[in-house]
């Protein structure tokens, strides 16, 4: 054995038997200083390096970031619009269940649906304006309904546009009949778009909650579509009739959509009235 | 020319959104403000025409009859072009009289044939009701178009310059 393969021995050796002491835990103190000062070392540079490039690429990142964040705003806002649209066609879509549900339920009449465009402009009338007019076969007199009841009948009509008086308006006065109390009565309409109950027979027993229904009589509207529930009753004894007050079945300030009753006729019962006799 | 487009506007914000800005039962009337602050500009000479217009475009959609609109528009110019000749000086005093007694004279002509024509409501549930809000809100109204009418004016009537 020459003395370069004797050195190369011992070498081996050497390092084996350090290894072989440091895995064995007996170098611990020496090795942890050795890390520490190897992983400050490291640091120092690591931090030194990230704030170099920081340095150079942190202005092109700003501009970058800023072109991102607008791009992402509008984005955002183009969205914000789609889900705001998305919702209204989810109502729309909603109110147009309820009346294709309402219109199967009432085979019995033909419906026309129409969309609310507009209110009367005077305050002391209580009209709305839908979209549909002498074109879509709409004729003065049709009983105009919701799902939730009636709402009142055309007043006026054009080519594209008809003009809907509500039984809100104080000029309307409907026939209508009280399911329990199996009796009939006049539901007029207010300045205040309140509803009320009058011609009521004394000899009537009505109670809060009762239905209210159209009763067909006079032929202004056809019968059974619902009008509300009696909310109070005021009865007095020296007076011909009892009035009530009435909770309408429709929300007249949210109208959207309306069906209107095409099928029938109103019936023009005045040649019929007796005259006074002179 | 401008009175088409303008008051066509009038009329459906009037019909769409500002009927449904209910003060109690009351809301503001668009058409009479504009006719209104448009009468009392010293140059405009259409005021007459305007009315006629507000008359024609509002028999259409609502359900008030037509003398109500006729009179009551009419005579809200009548109203404004008596006072911009006496007081003149002070133009928003003026809006906001013609604007008070227009809409006192339009509900109290719509309240008195509505009464003829059948319909059962209360004088005083009216003024309550109706008249006050509208009034009030009208006044609240009357400051923007009044500013909006008169640099319209001097747009459609520009000032002639002499040397």
């Amino acid at each position: 054995m020459n003395s370069r393969s004797l050195q190369t021995t011992i070498i081996f050796l050497v390092v084996g038997g350090i290894l072989a002491l440091s895995l064995g835990g007996f170098f611990g103190s020496a090795s942890r200083q050795f890390d520490s000062v190897l992983i400050e070392i490291q640091t120092w540079f690591s931090s030194r390096y990230v704030g170099l490039q920081d340095f150079f690429t942190a202005p092109r990142d700003i501009v970058s970031l800023r072109s991102r964040n607008a791009e992402l705003e509008t984005q955002v806002s183009q969205l914000q619009a789609q889900v705001i649209e998305l919702q209204q066609r989810v109502n729309e879509t909603e109110i147009l269940a309820a009346l294709v549900d309402f219109s199967r339920s009432n085979p019995e009449s033909t419906y026309k649906a129409a969309e609310v465009i507009g209110r009367d402009p005077s305050p002391f009338l209580h009209f709305i304006i839908i979209n549909r007019g002498s074109n879509d076969d709409i004729r003065r007199g049709m009983p105009v309904v919701t799902n939730q009841g009636l709402v009142g009948r055309i007043d006026a009509v054009i080519a594209d546009a008809a003009r809907v008086q509500l039984i809100t308006d104080p000029a309307s006065a409907v026939n209508v009949y009280l399911q329990n109390a199996d009796t009939n009565a006049v539901a007029l309409g207010s300045i205040t778009g309140d509803i009320s109950l009058d011609m009521i027979s004394q000899n009537s027993v009505v109670e809060s909650g009762d239905l209210i229904l159209t009763s067909g009589l006079g032929g202004g509207y056809p019968s059974d579509l619902i009008i509300g529930q009696v909310v109070t009753i005021r009865s007095l004894e020296f007076e011909l009739f009892q009035q009530a007050t009435i909770q309408p079945a429709v929300d007249f300030s949210h109208l959207e959509i309306v069906l209107v009753i095409t099928n029938f006729r109103p019936v023009d019962i005045t040649p019929l009235e007796p005259s006074p006799s002179p | 020319m401008i009175a088409f487009p303008l008051l066509g506007l009038a009329v459906i914000l009037q019909s769409t959104i500002v009927s449904q800005v209910k003060l109690i039962s009351g809301y503001a009337d668009l058409p009479l403000i504009v006719l209104a602050a448009w009468a009392l500009q010293e140059r405009v000479k259409s005021s007459w025409h305007w009315a006629v217009t507000a008359c024609f475009m509002l028999g259409f959609v609502s359900g008030m009859p037509w003398l109500v609109l006729a009179a009551g528009y009419l005579g809200v110019v009548f109203v404004a072009q008596t006072l911009q000749r006496r007081v003149w000086q002070v133009p928003l005093l003026a809006m906001f009289s013609v604007v008070f007694a227009g809409t006192l004279f339009m509900h109290l002509l719509s309240f008195a044939v509505l009464r003829l024509s059948g319909t059962l409501f209360s004088f005083v549930d009216v003024m309550g009701l109706i008249t006050l809000p509208s009034l009030l809100l009208n006044m609240l109204f009357s400051i923007p178009i009044y500013t909006f009418m008169r640099d319209l004016a001097y747009w459609v009537y520009p000032v002639e310059e002499y040397e």
